[in-house]
This record gives C-alpha cells, structure tokens and sequence, in this order.
C-alpha cells in the first residue's frame, strides 16, 4: 500500500514538472531565438546577437503602436477598475436582489469569443457614428476588462471585516472618512492588483483592437501585420520576447500584491494609518 | 437606473430620504456606471448584431426588412456546415485534452502540495496572462515545416526531411488551443478539489476502500463541478477562436470565427457575417447545455 502510494506521489510529481514544462517551453522558445543571430528560425543556432534588439529599438512604427496600447491599457484600467471598485462594493455590502444577474452580465464577456465581442462593437461604433480609434479600443476594453476588475476587487472586499468601519463610524469618523480612512487602505491591494492585471489584458487583447483600431494600431495588431513577412520575424521575437518578460513581471507583482493583507496581515495595515 | 426601477418595482419609495436609505437603492447606484458601461459595450452590440443579421446586404445597400434569409443561407450551405461541424468538433477534442491533461495537475497541487501551493498556482497561471497572439506565434515556430521541432531531429540527424505535418491542420490548432487555455481548466479543477472535505476520504478509508476506489466514488464525483466549469469556460471560447486556426490551422484548419472575419472584412456582408456568428454561439450554448445536463446525470447514477 505504502508503496503504491509512493509510486503515485512520485508519478503525480514527475506529470507536474513535465506539465510545467508543456507550459513554459513554447515562452521559452521566444527570448531563445530572439538571441539567435540568423533570420530563419530553426536549429541548430547560429550564434549570439543583440541586433534583433537594436533593430527593433529603432523601429519608429513600432514606438507609435507600443505609445498607442499603453495609451488605450491606462484608459482601459483606470475606468474598469473604478466601474469595477463600485459595483463590488455595492455587490458585498448591500442586500441587492438580482446579485446573481448583475454579477452575471458582468462576467458574460469571458463566454463570449472575442470575434463576436470584436465585431458587435465595430457594429456600435459604425451605427453610433464613434469613429474607429483609440477612443473606441478602449471603450470595447473596458468591457473586456471589467470581468477581471470586479472578480479581483470582489475577493477583496469578501475577505474584509466590516466591523472595523463600524469600529470607525462609532468613534465618530463620518462615512466619508470611514471609507477615505478604513476601508480605501483595506481594499488598496486589490486596486493596485485589478490596475495591473486590467492593464495586462488590455495590453495583450489582439481581436477587438483589430476590428476598432482603424488606422492607428495596438502592439498586437503592429505585431499582427509583421507576421505576414517572414523577415520581419526575428524583430517580432525581440519584442515578443521583450512583452512576455514584462507582462510576467506585472502579473507576478499584482498577484503578490493582491495576496497582501489576506493572511493575519490586516492589523498591520490599519496600524500603519 | 433602468434595471434599478424594475428590480424596485412595487417598493413603496416615498420620499428622497427613503429612497437613499434603501439598501438595494444604494447597491444599483454604485452598481449603475458599471451596468451603464456593460449595456452600452456588450448589450447593445449584440442586439445589435441580431438585428444586422435579419437584415441582407444587396451589394452596396443594407436591406432592414426583417428576414431570416441569413439564417437560411448559413444553415443550407455546406461549406458553412462543414466549418460549424469543424468548429465544434476542434473545440470538443480540446476541451477533452486540456481537463484531462490538467486534472492530475489540479489534483496534484490540491492533494500533494503541502507548502508553496500559493506558487505553484501562480506558475501555473502566469502563461495565460502573457500575450495570446504571441503563445499562438511560438507554436507557429514550433510547428514549422523549417521550425523548432524538425529542425531540431534534423540537426540531430533522427531524421533527414522536415515532416509536413505538423503545421497548418487541425491537429496543430488542437495542440495549440490546448496549450492555450491550459489555466481555464486548471483553476476550477482545483477549487472544486480543495473544497473536498477531507473528513469524507478518511471515513471512506476507514470503511476499507482503497486509494483507486476511494477516488473514484468520492474524489471524482465531488469534483465534477470543476470539471464541468473548466469544460464549459474552454469550450465556448475556443469555439470562436480565430487567431490559432488563422496562424496555425492552414485551409483544412480554419474555422467558423474566419468565416465571420472575412465577411466583415473582405466580403463586406456584415448581415451574413452577424448570422455565422449567432448561429455558432448558438449551437455552443445547446452543445454546452446538452453536455452539463448529460454529465449531471451521469452523476446522479454514480451515486
């Protein structure tokens, strides 16, 4: 018996490092050949280079529609993530009938495939007369982002112990204050996470860009429009590799973050008002 | 506020200050810039994709006389069944590989992980954060007839002409969506398995069934659950995909959601586009329905 167990605690543990590596291998390939100094993309490698770096550096096209998709993800995540800030506080602190619903709708765009999101919105934009531009990828972004917002903020405000805005309001502290002082500390964490996390799914999302960018592209669809050259491809592994580093370090961040204060941590953090 | 008042509908508000001091009042009115935001960017454009596709497009005019003409022509041709039929059967295999592949990862971090289970679910994670198009693009490069894959056996010397099939079928597409939406079923897996009283597989022990028998009449069935969610949250994007069939999927690969993208690009027949799109997210909702409703009682018979 106890060998037989060990065998499957063991067969568990090698299934999850090769799982692992099914995940990561394919990223890893990115920033491998990225380094590789030759335009084909394929083994054995031919050398060390920077240059895919430099080019890409230098690639005017490529700034305008990196400056574009950060414009559109600070849009996106700071109005989502306000959307979102209400609706969970109104979801976790009153009896609201049609909870379920609200909640829901919100998260309805994840069961949706992006195509149809993407194309619906260019039916708005058009019938609505919003021409096709930044203003109309982040507005098709809010929706995507809201979801997420509002999953990440909920968890927040659920895992917080109201009785320390009673505490507040029976010392006197009006509601305003209460919420300025007690609760805004508390639910801190999950707005920096849901700002990160709002910015990263803004920054990746290829399909509704693509249908609302019109003529003025997201890195996705720059990048989208690269694909088609092959000689383009080792500068799109550049930044692709460049994106992937960055991306894993603002989820990294906005999940640590987002952990804070959830394990015993929460005193601290009113006794550092 | 519209949803607000139907909600309150019958509620006696009498004045300003009952009206504020009204729970649900309060909720829908932090709720409403959310819900505003949502009916203005999801609702909308979705009734108004149901009107554009009972509408037809005749060349360079937009006929709004309601028809179901669309709907006719979507289900009458082959060419559009043979894509539906494809769509659905793409992204069945993939919802069965990826819940399969992730359950004993689930399984693993649920039961096994004693300390650190924060990391492992973080690691597990961090690749469906990362660009979508870009993890798409590495198994392009993967994939290719010059890619990683042969020409690595080649500089090997295992084999001395590239394969050709790897790239640009729907195998490549499956391969690629399973990768993709990996974190969709690893996640609900492994909160249904954590919810697991733990006190029920000690009693089941206790009552003398082993580690094989005591999964499967206790572990399983409990986290069925999960695997319906982590099913119907891969299924139904996957259905729609339109990047991964577009770069790896070839003529034979391409699916129902490239259909919807050339009629609002290169055709220009949003209408016919509209239905292609309706229809599918239809036949998803009825197949995803008629798999919960079949699971649940699979279920219930294993009880």
């Amino acid at each position: 018996m106890t060998a037989a167990r060990g065998l499957l605690r063991h067969g568990l543990t090698v299934y999850a490092v090769c799982y692992l590596s099914f995940l990561y291998v394919p990223l890893f390939l990115l920033p491998l050949f990225s380094f590789n100094d030759s335009i084909f993309i394929a083994f054995p490698l031919s050398g060390f280079t920077t240059k895919w770096y430099v080019q890409m550096f230098q690639d005017d096209a490529m700034h305008r529609a990196l400056w574009n998709t950060v414009k559109v993800g600070v849009m996106a995540s700071l109005v989502s993530t306000i959307l979102g800030l209400f609706a969970a506080r109104a979801l976790t602190r009153y009896a609201m009938p049609g909870r379920s619903v609200v909640l829901g709708f919100a998260t309805l765009p994840l069961f949706i495939p992006d195509i149809v999101l993407g194309i619906s919105l260019l039916i708005l934009m058009t019938s609505v007369g919003i021409p096709l531009s930044l203003v109309s990828v982040a507005l098709g972004h809010v929706m995507l982002c809201l979801p997420f917002a509002i999953a990440v903020l909920l968890s927040r405000f659920e895992g917080f112990d109201r009785s320390y805005e009673e505490a507040s309001l029976d010392l006197g502290e009006n509601g305003w204050m209460t919420f300025w002082r007690v609760t805004f500390p508390l639910v801190l964490p999950g707005i920096v996470s849901s700002l990160l996390l709002t910015f990263i799914v803004s920054f990746d999302d290829f399909l509704i860009a693509f249908f609302l960018s019109g003529t003025e592209p997201t890195l996705p669809v720059y990048i989208w429009a690269q694909l088609r050259f092959p000689f383009q491809l080792p500068g799109v592994l550049a930044l692709g590799a460049a994106i992937l580093l960055g991306s894993c370090t603002v989820v990294v961040i906005a999940e640590w973050i987002r952990s804070w204060g959830v394990k015993g941590e929460t005193h601290s953090h009113i006794a550092g008002i | 506020m519209a949803a607000a008042h139907g909600v309150m509908g019958d509620a006696p508000v009498r004045s300003t200050r009952h009206f504020l001091h009204s729970e649900t009042l309060r909720g829908y009115f932090l709720v409403s810039p959310a819900l505003a935001a949502l009916i203005f960017t999801l609702a909308a454009p979705l009734t108004l994709l149901v009107l554009y596709s009972l509408w037809t497009q005749n060349d360079l005019t937009l006929d709004t006389n309601p028809s179901l003409a669309q709907y006719e022509r979507v289900f009458g041709t082959d060419a559009y069944r043979v894509l539906f039929l494809r769509s659905l059967g793409i992204s069945s295999l993939v919802t069965l590989l990826t819940v399969a592949m992730a359950y004993p990862m689930a399984y693993f971090v649920a039961f096994k992980v004693k300390r650190a289970k924060f990391l492992w679910l973080i690691a597990l994670t961090v690749p469906f954060w990362t660009s979508y198009l870009l993890r798409v693009f590495a198994w392009k490069i993967i994939l290719g007839y010059n890619g990683v894959i042969n020409s690595g056996l080649i500089s090997l010397g295992l084999i001395s002409d590239p394969f050709e099939f790897l790239l640009y079928n729907p195998t490549a597409v499956v391969v690629t969506l399973a990768h993709a939406f990996a974190a969709f079923a690893i996640l609900p897996i492994y909160v249904s398995l954590e919810k697991i009283d733990r006190s029920l597989l000690e009693a089941a022990a206790d009552l003398g069934d082993g580690p094989v028998s005591r999964f499967f009449r206790i572990t399983l069935p409990l986290s069925v659950p999960g695997v319906i969610g982590a099913a119907v949250l891969i299924f139904v994007p996957t259905t729609g995909d339109y990047v991964t069939p577009a770069l790896v999927g070839g003529t034979d690969g391409l699916m129902i959601a490239n259909m919807v993208q050339v009629q609002f690009a290169r055709v220009n027949n949003w209408p016919l586009g509209a239905a292609l799109s309706i229809a599918s997210m239809g036949a998803v909702a009825f197949v995803a329905c008629m798999t919960i409703v079949m699971a649940r009682f699979a279920v219930r018979r294993i009880r």
